[in-house]
């Protein structure tokens, strides 16, 4: 049974990866771009997982880190296919020097680093003040929110400095010498962003394996018990929240490439909440789920949005009750609680399991 | 001096909207500790009400007591957030109560699909369903007193509940048939137009002030001093506050506190609907109008301290003579020989967007100083 | 009984606009068509943008349905049916970029669509790197010029700078300060810079100007700025969005800033469709500039406007946008029919030049990309509509320029997209 198991779960691997590698040529360039898409949404969504699924700290507030790796980069492909002067869209505020924070991403490996140190930072400090005042649950997330917001205005409405509402177009510029809006470019980032998905999730899979893994989920679930134990929550909490802010930055990177354009809309409050949702549907707690969640919602809002325009709206808002109300654990952790199982012998009215938090995927197969 | 009186007054003008607003949350959120994300679209619901009673009483009719439709919507406001208030709490949030997180992203949920429900659907739907809500409920405690059997009662439940659609349905199309505004689904903005007698300015002492801000401030400070007299003095009042500070012990002393809760929400859902009729007068009724207030909402009741209700007072008007002294520039007529340097920072934050930020960022600021707001709570922890 | 009639027509409306949306593009039986061309129409259908795009929908449906009902498109030979495929935008300029590029993709020969700049700035590198090619119906900003994209809404030369003209020299107000308020994005921060240019050089003056922000309507302190800069009345120049206005016009009113006191508004986004939503006794005495205005008095003005009513309602309206949507999908027809291939470096090439009689007047489509067009000042009534000031329209159609020439860095530039001719921006 178990073997079985093992294999099932290995040919589901062998056949996605399959189908991973053929995807390109199996369709065309415009749909390939929103999976690309879809896939580098899976990396934001595992940050939150780790620290809102395994961690207990629910940031609304990932738009802010998502964006600024957007801005980075597309800053970066702004400045890199200029042959001279400053980018033309400044000259719309009549603005004639580059701005002074312009002038670092003109280097590429500074632009490499800033695309997850900068969210990084920006988490820390906001992460390590919210922590270091033990404020917490719900207080947490309207900060996070608040934050968001000031982002959002902020960004908005500096024209001169960043483009405001237009914000930074990306398809015309050059990287390589080629341009970033050519299919054979698009397919790169396809390929780089299915691959850092594989391996953020392998990283974080190790991650939460670790006893760092167990004292986070000791910070969700109790946290004064493991203050008293010794540890420092603060520490731990900022930590994955830094990791968090790093992954969306990553994440945001690669969806702006893909995506043509970053501008302030990512940083507005219901796309940070998307995100949310994603890892709620998936199943908080299990890390592939963040990203199965990220996928196929991202994937299928494209396709309803498509066929009726606003019936997504009532989709989306029904997800969030349901999966509150009905499925707590989310569908990765519903299945992984035997809930097809349970559902299949709830007519034979045999006693039923109840799940009150998600159970983790990590600690399933090791002594609890 | 005139400055002075001018910030004030444009300070609480401003407060006047933000307190309206939060102040419906500051009791749900304050007192009940639900984290309530449709907050902003019962506002909404509550603007809409506007809208139609302003519509119904164009009807020919009414129409002889135009000017006074703002009055009545005022209480269509209430009750019709109320009704949807305590819908929303008897099916979603009594389930979730303990568990604020799970109540945030359910609740964000409601407040698309309600948001969703105004574009694309007929808005005489929305007075059937409340109609039929409201009969439902309340023929069923009237009759409720006088039948015991239980297998009557079923049928008399149905036939009740039957009999509320039927008239649900009755006033939706009679509403539809003659307003054809309502009867189509649009996702256009809609507008509400303040009668004559509270339009344009009015002068007191020899300065002008415009009517509809005093209105605006005039219906805030009586629902704050109604909801202090209710929560102080009335029975249910002493009610609601007992299950807030300790549940437990409230239940053992046998009062209801399922009633207490889905009271306390209907209240506070209803000042959101009162909320909508001021929103609705500054400007125009969409479906996102209660998106706006969502955020600056929570901000004012966590800045002015959890379940404080004069914190929240303090803390909008508090906000509002921030925002005008920021956002219009004041702080270079309070003080015109600044140095340049921060002069130029003063300019740089004098618009209406970068005030925002600014603030924001200073409310960011000063939780990390004062984690519990201005007037924290003593002696009982709000969270776990 | 009146009123059953009245809902049983608005059903039929409803429904029928339904079939027509779901099964794209209405067929009549009647005229039999050599083949078909299907065309891209993308604009928000939800979403913030939805109130005022859904009226170009409408309009678009409504020119490409004329246009099969008179024969359709006659290119090579044949006749051609038009069938249109309606995408949403949903207000998020990213997903008009994403959109753009898969309907490229699909081989659309032609895209209608767009309204705010911003969807039109995160299209354009999208149509440029793909050679797709979009027609944007709004006026704008200008200091664009794109080979993808034709522009047949007003520049800037063919709608604020008359209207700035009109203000400074002409209106009860002359002579006095002005004072700009806008939405903070991109087209009221270029319109004012245009304007505060073009006030340095008629000898005016500019006095504050203040942005609020996309989504609040929180206006009291811009409105404390104005009152503090206009003492005594002057002029105000507002390029709000939509719903902004609604905020920005009753709060005036109260705060005694009217035609009454001296206070004269001049706005760029408020057509006989706003006017109606805000209540024209908010707006009465205020200005308007726009190309067209319902109130034009003439042929093709009142055909258009029936037309449209007939078509979607009694109670609907026609305004500029509308108009120029009417106008591209016509152009684009001529230009087809013009060229004799659906072949897009044909059609482009032989879309200079293309004339058409428009509601508003003729207009010409120039090398530029953009189209000659009347300029109409309007004063607002307390009808709703425009009492359009006949002495201050323009003499016949203006050239559009796209490189504004109140602009330092463009004075003296030029686009120019025909056979030869000096491309996206070179010295005249």
């Amino acid at each position: 049974m178990k073997i079985s198991k093992k294999h099932f779960y290995l040919l589901i691997w062998v056949i996605a990866f399959a189908l991973f590698i053929a995807m390109p040529s199996l369709v065309s360039d415009s749909r390939l771009k929103i999976l690309g898409k879809c896939l580098s949404l899976g990396i934001v969504a595992l940050g939150i997982d780790l620290s809102w699924g395994y961690t207990g700290l629910l940031s609304l507030g990932q738009g802010i880190f998502f964006s600024l790796g957007g801005y980075a980069i597309a800053m970066f492909l702004q400045l890199n296919s200029l042959k001279e002067g400053i980018p033309e869209f400044f000259g719309l505020y009549g603005v004639r020097e580059l701005p002074f924070f312009w002038e670092p991403f003109k280097s590429p490996i500074f632009t490499l680093i800033s695309i997850w140190l900068i969210p990084g930072i920006v988490a820390g400090l906001i992460g390590f003040l919210v922590f270091r005042n033990r404020i917490k649950g719900v207080y947490f997330s309207i900060l996070t929110q608040a934050a968001l917001l000031v982002f959002f205005n902020f960004f908005n409405g500096q024209q001169k400095l960043i483009n405001g509402t237009n914000g930074l177009p990306t398809p015309n510029t050059t990287l390589f010498g080629m341009m970033v809006g050519d299919p054979i470019m698009q397919k790169y980032f396809y390929y780089i962003s299915g691959i850092l998905v594989i391996v953020f999730y392998l990283f974080c899979k190790w991650l939460v394996s670790k006893r760092f893994g167990r004292i986070l989920i000791g910070i969700r679930d109790d946290e004064p018990r493991v203050r008293f134990s010794g540890y420092n929550p603060v520490l731990f909490k900022t930590i994955i929240f830094v990791f968090a802010g790093c992954l969306a930055g990553i994440s945001g990177a690669l969806f702006t490439v893909q995506a043509d354009l970053i501008s302030p809309q990512y940083m507005r409050v219901p796309f940070s909440i998307e995100m949310v949702i994603w890892v709620a549907v998936g199943g908080r707690g299990t890390l592939i789920g963040a990203i199965l969640g990220a996928f196929f919602i991202r994937l299928g809002e494209s396709v309803v949005q498509g066929l009726i325009p606003g019936g997504w709206i009532f989709i989306q808002g029904g997800l969030f009750i349901l999966v509150v109300t009905v499925l707590p654990e989310g569908i990765i952790g519903w299945i992984n609680n035997g809930g097809p199982h349970n559902l299949l012998t709830r007519w034979g009215l045999i006693k039923r399991f109840i799940a009150t938090y998600p159970s983790l995927e990590a600690t399933k197969n090791k002594e609890v | 001096m005139d400055l002075f009186f001018d910030i004030l007054f444009e300070g609480i003008s401003i407060g006047s909207v933000l307190l309206i607003a939060a102040l419906g949350l500051a009791i749900v959120f304050g007192l009940m500790g639900v984290i309530n994300l449709a907050h902003g679209e019962l506002i909404m619901v509550g603007a809409y009400s506007t809208f139609v009673t302003q519509l119904i009483f164009k009807q020919p009719f009414l129409k002889p007591f135009y000017g006074s439709y703002i009055i009545v919507s005022i209480f269509v406001a209430f009750i019709f957030s109320a009704c949807v208030g305590i819908l929303l709490e008897r099916l979603i949030i009594r389930k979730l109560y303990g568990s604020p997180l799970e109540t945030l992203l359910a609740t964000w949920g409601v407040s698309l699909l309600l948001q969703q429900f105004v574009r694309s659907i007929p808005l005489a739907i929305g007075p059937g369903i409340i109609i039929t809500f409201i009969s439902g409920i309340s023929i069923k405690n009237i009759v409720n007193t006088k039948f015991t059997n239980y297998a009557q009662k079923k049928y008399i439940d149905l036939s009740i509940w039957v009999f509320s659609v039927f008239l649900g349905i009755i006033s939706t199309n009679s509403i539809a048939l003659n307003i054809s505004r309502l009867s189509r689904a649009d996702s256009r903005n809609v507008d509400v137009t303040a009668p004559k007698w509270m339009r344009g300015p009015i002068e007191i002492f020899g300065e002008t002030f415009p009517k509809t801000r005093l209105w605006i401030i005039f219906i805030t400070l009586t629902s704050v001093i109604v909801v202090l007299i209710f929560l102080n003095l009335s029975e249910w009042g002493l009610r609601i506050r007992a299950v807030t500070q300790n549940r437990s012990m409230s239940e053992c002393l046998g009062l209801s506190t399922k009633k207490v809760d889905t009271l306390t929400f209907a209240l506070g859902s209803g000042l959101a609907g009162v909320a909508g009729v001021a929103v609705s007068l500054l400007g125009s009724v969409g479906p996102n109008v209660g998106q706006n207030y969502i955020v600056p909402c929570f901000m004012v009741v966590v800045l002015g301290g959890v379940g404080n209700l004069i914190g929240t007072v303090i803390a909008s008007f508090g906000i509002g003579i921030m925002t005008d002294l920021i956002g219009a520039g004041r702080l270079i007529s309070i003080w015109p020989d600044m140095p340049n340097a921060l002069a130029n920072i003063v300019n740089f934050f004098a618009t209406t967007s970068m005030a925002r930020v600014m603030i924001f960022t200073l409310i960011i600021v000063f939780l990390q100083f004062k984690p519990s707001g201005l007037f924290p709570q003593k002696g009982r922890m709000v969270e776990s | 009984m009146r009123i059953s009639r009245r809902l049983l027509a608005g059903l039929t409306t409803a429904s029928l606009a339904l079939s027509v949306t779901s099964c794209g593009g209405g067929s009549d039986s009647t005229i039999s068509y050599d083949d078909e061309i299907t065309v891209g129409i993308l604009h928000s259908l939800s979403g913030t943008m939805a109130i005022s795009e859904k009226t170009l929908v409408d309009t678009e449906i409504m020119a490409i349905e004329e246009i099969n009902a008179s024969g359709g498109v006659f290119v090579d030979g044949k006749f051609y049916e038009i069938k249109y495929k309606v995408e949403d935008g949903a207000s998020n300029w990213p997903l008009f970029a994403e959109k753009s590029s898969q309907m490229i993709d699909a081989n659309y020969p032609v895209i209608f669509g767009g309204w705010t700049s911003a969807s039109r700035k995160a299209m354009l590198p999208v149509y440029e790197e793909k050679d797709g090619f979009l027609y944007y119906p709004i006026q704008y900003e200008g200091r664009e010029c794109s080979p993808n994209i034709m522009y047949t809404g007003a520049t800037p030369n063919q709608q604020s700078e008359p209207a700035t003209e009109f203000m400074f020299k002409y209106s009860p107000a002359k002579k006095k300060p002005f004072f700009l308020v806008g939405s903070d994005y991109v087209f009221p921060r270029t319109s004012n810079t245009i304007t505060k240019e073009q006030l340095k050089k008629l000898g005016g003056k500019v006095v504050g100007e203040d942005y609020l922000p996309l989504g609040n309507t929180e206006v009291a302190p811009i409105i404390t700025k104005i009152k503090k800069a206009l003492p005594k009345g002057g002029v105000i120049i507002n390029t709000l969005n939509g719903d902004q206005n609604v905020a920005f016009f009753k709060q005036i009113q109260d705060e005694g800033i009217t035609p009454e006191n001296g206070y004269y508004v001049m706005s760029y986004s408020i057509a006989e469709e706003e006017i109606s939503t805000i209540g024209p006794e908010f707006l009465e005495g205020h200005y308007g500039a726009w190309n067209y205005m319902m109130s034009i008095d003439s042929l093709e003005s009142k055909k258009f406007a029936a037309k449209f009513k007939k078509r979607w309602g009694s109670d609907r309206v026609v305004a500029d946008p509308q108009e120029s949507a009417y106008n591209m999908v016509y152009l684009w027809k001529k230009a087809v029919e013009k060229a004799g291939t659906f072949d897009d470096e044909a059609v482009r090439a032989a879309l200079i030049g293309v004339t058409f009689d428009a509601p508003q007047g003729p207009i010409k489509v120039m090398p530029n990309h953009h189209i000659s067009q009347t300029v109409r000042i309007g004063r607002i009534n307390s009808g709703g509509g425009f009492t359009i000031l006949d002495e201050y329209t323009s003499d016949g159609p203006v050239i559009p320029q796209t490189w504004n020439q109140f602009y330092p860095e463009d004075i003296g530039y030029g686009c120019d997209w025909s056979e030869g001719g000096g491309g996206r921006k070179y010295k005249l």
